[in-house]
């Protein structure tokens, strides 16, 4: 009958995907953080309801992390960057949100596609999961690669790594330590990507990576 | 007997649609009202409107042709029967072998092209707007809508909306991906085959954005009646369409005795009617934290749905067995 450990993990990875199709749907700066914020809410979730059901402590703390970094520090220092930046405006995509939709749906197809036929003695929810996180990854370089603002590309880096924790949550046996060097490593990059943006800023002015691509001498 | 108390069953809901579905849509106002700090008119007040219309004298235009008289009532009769056919209270009714998901659809889609072939018979260019884009609408909505119906019922091994709902309620399926998706997509369109908020304002007569009011701009009288209980039972189909599927705990199934039945069949009236009023607190409450859309943002909402519908059909081939 109905499992509902099986249930729930499929719901919770399900939403987590759900809004990553919502993060290449947002066109403005600040509901594209809020919709980052859930996703990080439902990943944390995800952890501990893994943690909970399979009776794995050590998820816990990756529940933590990722609530604590992703849901609350990592949308405060943005949200704040772009105040401070006074940026706060339509964001223009480099495609069309129709045709990233499709693009979209293509990756999480091509996924799907890819991890069933290498997965088949596997248990539903690995196969599952991993189809999730792999799409999860896959709309993250899309979101990266269809905006122009530094800032949505910095939230789509954020999400391909949130892909990568739920494919280590559903995946058994990912020790505690690759994952907390992966935490650890994704704060730096962050604070990396902080310290870059406001740099970008001073030196050319404007956050639009298509403008800066002519201070490389690519488009004339 | 058993086919009696069908037939029982299917008259009461052929009425309880038509009675329910201006409490319904006056229930959504009063909501939106009290969310946006007005007092509102009472919940009965559709019910007054329309009986004002009925006893009003029809205004046509003088090159109005015999087809503009007449779609009126087409339209309120497919919408009505479509309404009919969707088990709100039971599962036992007597139309249940024809309450078909597709069949639903076409009975839908009908009643569209009827309207928009309206809308265009004056000759005014109002209504060729709001025509053209309710095909616009309609070309984006209806796709997602099948898709939907293709999800749901490649789980369930069904279109029929009777045994659809027998099926989610014996439990074997729990809480699924795809029918999360198709939930939402289902919304999507329900939002924009009523012509609620972020695709359309039913609230105005006085826009240049307004589409479906665009269309019924040149109807008065009893066809204006007609056209309004018709929209207004289009809603109550669409509620009851999703509860039907989604949520239909307190439904009443086939049961043993007679008494028995008809006992259960009150109270799945009782249960839709509490679906209904929350079903329309949301939908006032979502309506009133949204925004409107430009026109030209509708096919990304919808093309959303779709492409979610589709998700959730895909997706159906990797969760455990389909």
């Amino acid at each position: 009958m109905i499992d509902l450990g099986y249930d729930a993990a499929h719901m919770l990875g399900a939403v987590v995907l759900l809004m990553s199709f919502a993060l290449l749907y947002q066109r403005r700066l600040f509901s594209l953080l809020h919709v980052f914020t859930l996703q990080a809410l439902a990943l944390s979730a995800t952890a501990a309801w893994q943690a909970f059901s399979h009776d794995e402590p050590h998820l816990y703390i990756t529940a933590l992390l990722t609530l604590v970094l992703k849901a609350i520090v990592i949308p405060v220092v943005l949200h704040r960057i772009i105040v401070k930046m006074n940026i706060h405006r339509t964001i223009e995509p480099a495609l069309g949100i129709g045709l990233t939709m499709v693009a979209g749906v293509s990756l999480v197809t091509l996924s799907i596609l890819l991890v069933l036929p290498v997965t088949e003695d596997a248990t539903a929810l690995t196969r599952e999961n991993l189809a999730l996180s792999l799409s999860v990854v896959l709309l993250g370089l899309l979101m990266m690669i269809s905006r122009r603002n530094a800032v949505s590309q910095v939230v789509g880096f954020m999400s391909i790594e949130n892909g990568l924790i739920l494919a280590a949550v559903g995946v058994a046996g990912m020790p505690l330590v690759v994952e907390m060097s992966v935490a650890f490593s994704v704060m730096v990059a962050f604070i990396i990507f902080g310290i870059f943006l406001f740099h970008i800023r001073e030196r050319f002015d404007t956050l639009d990576m298509q403008k800066i691509e002519s201070f490389r001498g690519e488009s004339d | 007997m058993t086919m009696l108390l069908a037939t029982l069953y299917q008259i009461v809901q052929m009425l309880l649609v038509l009675a329910l579905a201006p409490l319904l849509t006056g229930w959504v106002r009063l909501v939106k009202a009290r969310l946006v700090g007005r007092r509102g008119p009472s919940p009965v007040q559709p019910y007054r409107d329309l009986l004002r219309l009925l006893r009003k004298e029809v205004v046509l235009a003088r090159n109005a042709s015999w087809l503009f008289r007449a779609v009126p009532y087409l339209m309120f009769t497919a919408i009505w029967l479509a309404a009919g056919l969707v088990p709100i209270f039971t599962t036992q009714l007597a139309l249940a072998p024809t309450a078909d998901l597709i069949a639903l659809i076409a009975l839908l889609g009908s009643a569209r092209f009827f309207l928009a072939l309206a809308g265009m018979d004056i000759g005014t260019s109002f209504g060729g707007i709001g025509s053209s884009r309710e095909m616009m609408i309609a070309a984006l909505a209806e796709p997602a809508m099948l898709m939907v119906v293709f999800s749901v019922s490649i789980l369930v091994r069904t279109t029929s909306l009777a045994e659809i709902a027998d099926f989610m309620m014996s439990g074997v399926v729990g809480l699924r991906i795809s029918l999360a998706l198709a939930l939402i997509a289902l919304i999507m369109v329900a939002i924009a085959e009523n012509a609620r908020i972020p695709i359309d304002n039913p609230a105005t007569h006085l826009e240049l954005t307004m589409v479906h009011e665009a269309m019924v701009l040149e109807y008065s009288g009893r066809h204006l009646a007609l056209v309004e209980a018709a929209s207004m039972l289009k809603m109550l189909l669409y509620m009851g369409l999703i509860a039907c599927i989604f949520v239909p705990w307190g439904m009443a199934t086939a049961s043993a005795g007679v008494g028995q039945g008809i006992v259960a069949a009150l109270w799945g009236m009782v249960a839709f009617a509490l679906k209904l009023a929350v079903g329309g607190a949301l939908l006032a409450l979502f309506e009133t934290s949204i925004a409107k859309m430009r026109v030209f943002r509708v096919g990304e909402f919808l093309g959303g749905a779709l492409l979610l519908s589709l998700l959730g059909a895909i997706f159906l081939y990797v969760s455990r067995g389909v």
